[in-house]
């Protein structure tokens, strides 16, 4: 339907645990990502999706038994801080946060916010940063387990235009398993497969562009591996 | 409007397949003998398109031995990718979504459809008529006007040329020509092998003594050479076949003349858009030949003009239906 084809720039379809994280326009991302690679990869390649959208009967049996993928449950379904947020990867983001910061202390979640009203908002934010923390658990689990993952920063489905800012759950990621390569991947013409908020998919070719792997310095900050991760996923926009 | 399969038809299949053969065997011995690397990137490309060759001629055939259904289903399939081919390359914006969903998964198959139950008439005016007023109509639907005219150009264009113009191949089955009933899969076999073979010609003498370029700015590997050499070899080549045809041997040369010449100018007009759009080739389906549109581009071109030259010498008044 979408005749993908893909281009391999400066990378290998090799057997080796990679995050694969590209940006994120359409329902069809991570089938198409996935469906391009190699099929010895592919077993060992898992989508990383969200639970409340692929939780429903079908979408589940798919998500699972055919694409292996790990759901995650978003954590900003009810608070206003992340609601709205997409995906998996935030979730991971929230979670992270915490953990990269030391530990994750429910006082110290607490402790910005003293008025008596806000009890249950505090009570909010530990659930939040509880199901964030849980997500990241998850997908290490899985890169424990050998897989691959692929995963979306941005968290949600853009427009297709500019890639969105990044969430920070691929630097924690990245932080707790530095030896994972990370390779960019650029999917072009999703979303004119099947725009968001669209049903009927209309047949483009999209194309799939893997980029050379990330070779951050150790130690980096959370915002400049973002943006070094970013800016190699927008240079393959052009390549 | 079914064909019978008949002595010819055998002759000219074991015809392709002795070319293709002889063709195969020049190639391989032409990759154990160039040694410059320009020389070789041309003999590996060769022997690509070679490969394709076999594949393209495999499919055809077992879709003309089905009969008149499989040429059409065939030639169907050549649309829906074509049209692809185009709609990836063009920009369109989210607001036109919808209307290439009809046009993809209505008036396309719909198309086939009217020319399976033979139904002339209607194939001939569907997409000029009732498909170029169901778009903007659609298009003005999803109220947005940005680029309006241009949105709607655009997709009619690339019905018109992907899926109307290359139907008139396969359209060629429902004519019903005095003293040629049910042999009319030879006349798109002969549109087909012209059409190709001129290509392939002009490919090939282009290679060997082309050197002035016909159209530097639109495609620079199209020669004076490879246009001259291509189209007198493939007029020969179409008047040598007259016996498979419904012609006498001189209106099979200009019939060939004339599909070849048109031939080649569909092959410069997508050249422009690849061109405008900045890109070699449609597509990367076909292994060395670029996109299915750019093998079909002289087909798109030549059929229609091919279809109603033909239908006006040779019919007055009768076109079968079912």
């Amino acid at each position: 339907m979408t005749g993908a084809t893909a281009r391999w720039i400066n990378c290998a379809p090799e057997a080796r645990q990679r995050v694969y994280f590209a940006n994120h326009t359409s329902h069809l991302d991570f089938v198409v990502l996935w469906s391009v690679l190699p099929r010895h990869l592919r077993a060992q390649t898992r989508p990383v999706a969200a639970k409340d959208y692929w939780q429903s009967g079908l979408r589940r049996a798919l998500a699972i038994n055919v694409f292996n993928a790990v759901l995650v449950e978003r954590s900003g379904t009810v608070k206003a801080e992340r609601s709205g947020t997409g995906k998996a990867e935030r979730s991971g983001t929230g979670k992270a946060e915490r953990s990269g910061t030391g530990k994750v202390e429910p006082s110290e979640t607490a402790k910005g916010d003293h008025s008596a009203d806000g009890s249950d908002t505090e009570r909010d934010r530990a659930e939040q940063i509880g199901t964030a923390r849980h997500s990241l658990e998850v997908l290490l689990e899985a890169l424990d387990a050998r897989h691959s993952l692929i995963i979306f920063p941005e968290g949600t489905r853009g427009k297709g235009g500019p890639v969105g800012p990044f969430k920070s759950g691929l630097y924690y990621l990245w932080l707790k398993r530095p030896d994972v390569q990370f390779v960019p991947v650029y999917l072009a013409n999703l979303n004119r497969v099947l725009p968001k908020g669209e049903v009927l998919p209309v047949p483009f070719i999209s194309r799939v562009t893997f980029g050379p792997p990330l070779e951050p310095a150790a130690k980096q900050s959370k915002e400049s591996f973002l943006k070094e991760a970013r800016d190699a996923l927008c240079a393959l926009q052009q390549a | 409007m079914n064909f019978t399969l008949d002595k010819q038809m055998l002759w000219l299949v074991e015809g392709l397949m002795g070319g293709l053969i002889a063709a195969s065997l020049i190639g391989f011995l032409l990759s154990r003998t160039a040694k410059s690397e320009g020389g070789k990137a041309t003999v590996d490309n060769l022997n690509a398109r070679l490969r394709a060759w076999w594949i393209m001629i495999g499919i055809f055939a077992l879709a003309m031995i089905v009969g008149s259904t499989g040429a059409l289903l065939l030639f169907a399939f050549i649309s829906f990718l074509a049209l692809r081919e185009y709609v990836s390359l063009i920009p369109t914006v989210p607001a036109d979504h919808r209307t290439l969903f009809w046009s993809f998964f209505v008036f396309t198959p719909l198309q086939y459809w009217i020319l399976y139950r033979g139904w002339y008439g209607m194939a001939s005016i569907m997409i000029p008529v009732y498909a170029f007023l169901f778009i903007p109509l659609r298009l003005v639907l999803s109220h947005e006007t940005a680029g309006f005219l241009d949105r709607a150009a655009r997709i009619h264009w690339g019905l018109m040329v992907c899926v109307y113009c290359l139907s008139y191949a396969p359209a060629l089955l429902i004519l019903d020509i005095p003293g040629y009933k049910h042999q009319s899969g030879k006349l798109l076999l002969f549109l087909v092998i012209v059409v190709q073979m001129s290509d392939v010609l002009q490919y090939i003498w282009g290679k060997l003594v082309g050197r002035r370029q016909i159209a530097p700015h639109v495609s620079p590997n199209k020669t004076w050479g490879g246009f001259l050499g291509g189209i007198a070899s493939a007029t020969l080549l179409g008047t040598a076949l007259w016996w498979m045809t419904p012609f006498s041997p001189l209106t099979a040369l200009w019939m060939s003349l004339l599909i070849t010449l048109l031939g080649f100018a569909g092959g410069l007009i997508m050249s422009a858009i690849k061109r405008d759009r900045g890109v070699k080739d449609f597509g990367t389906t076909i292994q060395g030949h670029g996109g299915i549109l750019d093998r079909v581009d002289s087909i798109c071109f030549s059929a229609p003009v091919f279809f109603h030259v033909t239908r006006y010498i040779l019919l007055t008044s009768h076109v079968r239906t079912p």
